[in-house]
């Protein structure tokens, strides 16, 4: 698919949690479609065999010594939070 | 007094002297914010009161065990965590967002006795190369109003162009500290995937990103960048290596030295007045003793594509975590926490954003995965291949680091597939994960180019060696843009 419809968009929006207008559907639709075109030329390259590369540098094993060290502050941490009670965020209902 | 014009080792000379004290100079610096950023508009915060106080107390620190950036200012790329003090990436999602701790690369500057003096404009989450898709302001090109300064760290080139600071932090997904550099006519180095932490850094792509230091000159750049490199328990992806004192590396002696010119980098797609500074160059290179060849990096027409698929779909994991909730922008008037998420995400991000972000999630769904992501992530690892083959026989890479001078403002906006297809010079040294510098390398209608070398990974050295041997043998890096008085 390199052509996006209103109803493509709005369906990866739904993964994204992005809320979509149709008239922002419409402008993603080209913007999308014009950068899935662009993707498509990769699809001409011979990889076979190649393996995906995830990591730029090879680093292996990246541990730490298991012992209690002094993090961020909670109540400082809370100051961002918008709406908090007795040290736990709220949200709105779920249901 | 001002800065303008000055080396870290020239101010450090007046601070030993006693000409000027660090007061004195932190004062300079908000005295040329203040002539010039109402035109450059690099800053999105400055911090004036707390610039000073630290100052104060610096100057009480004894001159012996002071440091060769002892004193000196700093300018922040605003997608860098500064504990206290406002950090917004240029995005309506953090607007008023006050971190509550500093960014590795921060409490290094500041342990090496730096003055931060504020925050500078950027692309909307480093998203772009013209920082105009800021949602503050636009940053302009020193050299040209009427222009961009690149991006996406537009604020920390333009404020060391402009001569507000002699020393800026940004950050580098695709080349946006190269880049900028090259439009402003400052120096700018990408270093190693590794080589700096990226603990406090306003996530992008966690495979591409790193941050970079932005100066005026090759050995003020050195300086900075052995400052803030190491490995950090805060960022497992850090690397060990041992740190060179990277000043070190500036002997001026390229006698010998085996630079590679991808023929791919100076192709017909590269205007005539670029080719030929790079040429230029080249010839200074090899009159000062050093050989190149041409070569080619057979996958690198397929870097920009590659690194669209992987920079979006990592961008739209990293950027899941604004979900209205913990910190950020809020929707109002939300019924449920589904319409919390979607509305305050649609809010919160400009249209850049949301585009990579949308982006990034088709390349990452169940039926697009394998022949968008998967492959992206092959066709990387081809282009490595390329850069470590050419690596096996040269020292460096040399070509120029972007395809144009600094665009007009608004230009891109109408092709923004120029802007990819531009993208092409920069973005493989991100794929690859190996080093990279802009150094000025001449001018066109006035606009500065930036000439790229490109070196082995953690051989930041080398790039130092042979930019610094280039600088010195020119005199691109001592020109200024006419702002303010001296206009």
């Amino acid at each position: 698919m390199t052509q996006f419809t209103n109803e493509d968009v709005k369906y990866f929006a739904g993964f994204a949690k992005l809320a979509v207008s149709d008239e922002e559907a419409a402008v993603y639709a080209e913007k999308l479609s014009e950068l899935a075109g662009f993707a498509k030329e990769l699809k001409e390259v011979n990889t076979e065999g190649i393996a995906p590369m995830t990591h730029p540098i090879q680093l292996y094993n990246v541990l730490r010594e298991d012992v209690p060290v002094d993090v961020l502050d909670r109540e400082e941490m809370l100051k961002s939070v918008r709406e908090h009670e007795d040290g736990q965020i709220k949200v709105p209902n779920i249901l | 007094m001002t800065l303008v014009n000055k080396t870290a080792a020239e101010l450090q000379s007046l601070l030993h002297n006693k000409e000027v004290s660090v007061k004195e100079l932190t004062e300079s610096a908000f005295s040329r914010i203040e002539e010039v950023d109402g035109e450059v508009q690099a800053f999105l915060k400055t911090t004036k009161e707390e610039a000073l106080e630290r100052a104060e107390q610096l100057d009480q620190e004894p001159m012996e065990g002071r440091g060769p950036l002892f004193g000196l200012p700093i300018g922040i790329k605003d997608n860098i965590v500064t504990k206290g003090i406002e950090t917004t990436a240029a995005s309506k999602m953090l607007e008023g967002f006050v971190p509550v701790y500093d960014a590795t690369v921060v409490e290094k500057v500041n342990e090496a006795g730096m003055v931060s003096v504020g925050k500078l404009n950027l692309d909307e989450f480093a998203m772009g190369s013209t920082t105009e898709s800021s949602a503050f302001k636009k940053t302009t090109n020193p050299w040209n109003i009427a222009h961009v300064p690149g991006g996406s760290s537009g604020g920390s080139a333009a404020a060391v162009a402009a001569g507000e600071v002699p020393f800026s932090l940004g950050s580098d997904t695709g080349g946006s500290v190269r880049q900028p550099a090259a439009f402003c006519g400052i120096v700018g180095m990408k270093p190693t995937y590794g080589r700096v932490s990226r603990s406090g850094l306003v996530g992008l792509a966690g495979s591409l990103d790193q941050i970079g230091p932005m100066t005026r000159n090759v050995e003020d750049n050195a300086l900075l960048l052995s400052a803030i490199s190491g490995v950090d328990a805060r960022d497992s992806s850090s690397s060990s290596q041992p740190v060179p004192d990277f000043r070190a590396a500036l002997t001026g002696d390229v006698k010998g030295l085996k630079i590679a010119v991808p023929k791919e980098f100076i192709g017909e797609g590269v205007p005539a007045p670029i080719q030929n500074a790079v040429k230029e160059a080249l010839n200074v290179l090899e009159s000062l003793g050093a050989q190149w060849e041409e070569v080619s990096l057979p996958h690198v027409k397929y870097a920009a594509p590659t690194y669209y698929v992987i920079c979006s779909s990592e961008a739209s994991s990293n950027l899941s975590r604004y979900d209205g909730i913990r910190f950020g922008y809020r929707a109002e008037g939300v019924k449920n926490l589904e319409e919390l998420y979607t509305r305050s995400r649609a809010e919160g991000f400009g249209e850049e954003v949301k585009k990579r972000i949308l982006f990034g999630t088709y390349a990452l769904s169940a039926d697009h995965h394998e022949d968008l992501y998967v492959q992206s992530q092959k066709v990387r690892t081809l282009i490595a291949q390329d850069f470590a083959t050419v690596f096996e026989k040269y020292d460096v890479i040399i070509g120029p680091t972007s395809a144009t001078t600094a665009y007009e403002m608004g230009q891109t906006v109408k092709d923004p597939l120029m802007l990819y297809t531009n993208d092409v010079l920069t973005v493989p040294v991100n794929l690859a994960g190996v080093p990279a510098i802009s150094v000025p390398c001449g001018f066109s209608d006035g606009l500065p180019i930036g000439l790229q070398i490109i070196g082995k990974h953690f051989d930041e050295a080398t790039i130092y060696k042979t930019a610094h041997a280039f600088e010195q043998a020119t005199d691109f890096h001592t020109r200024t843009p006419s702002l303010g008085e001296g206009k």
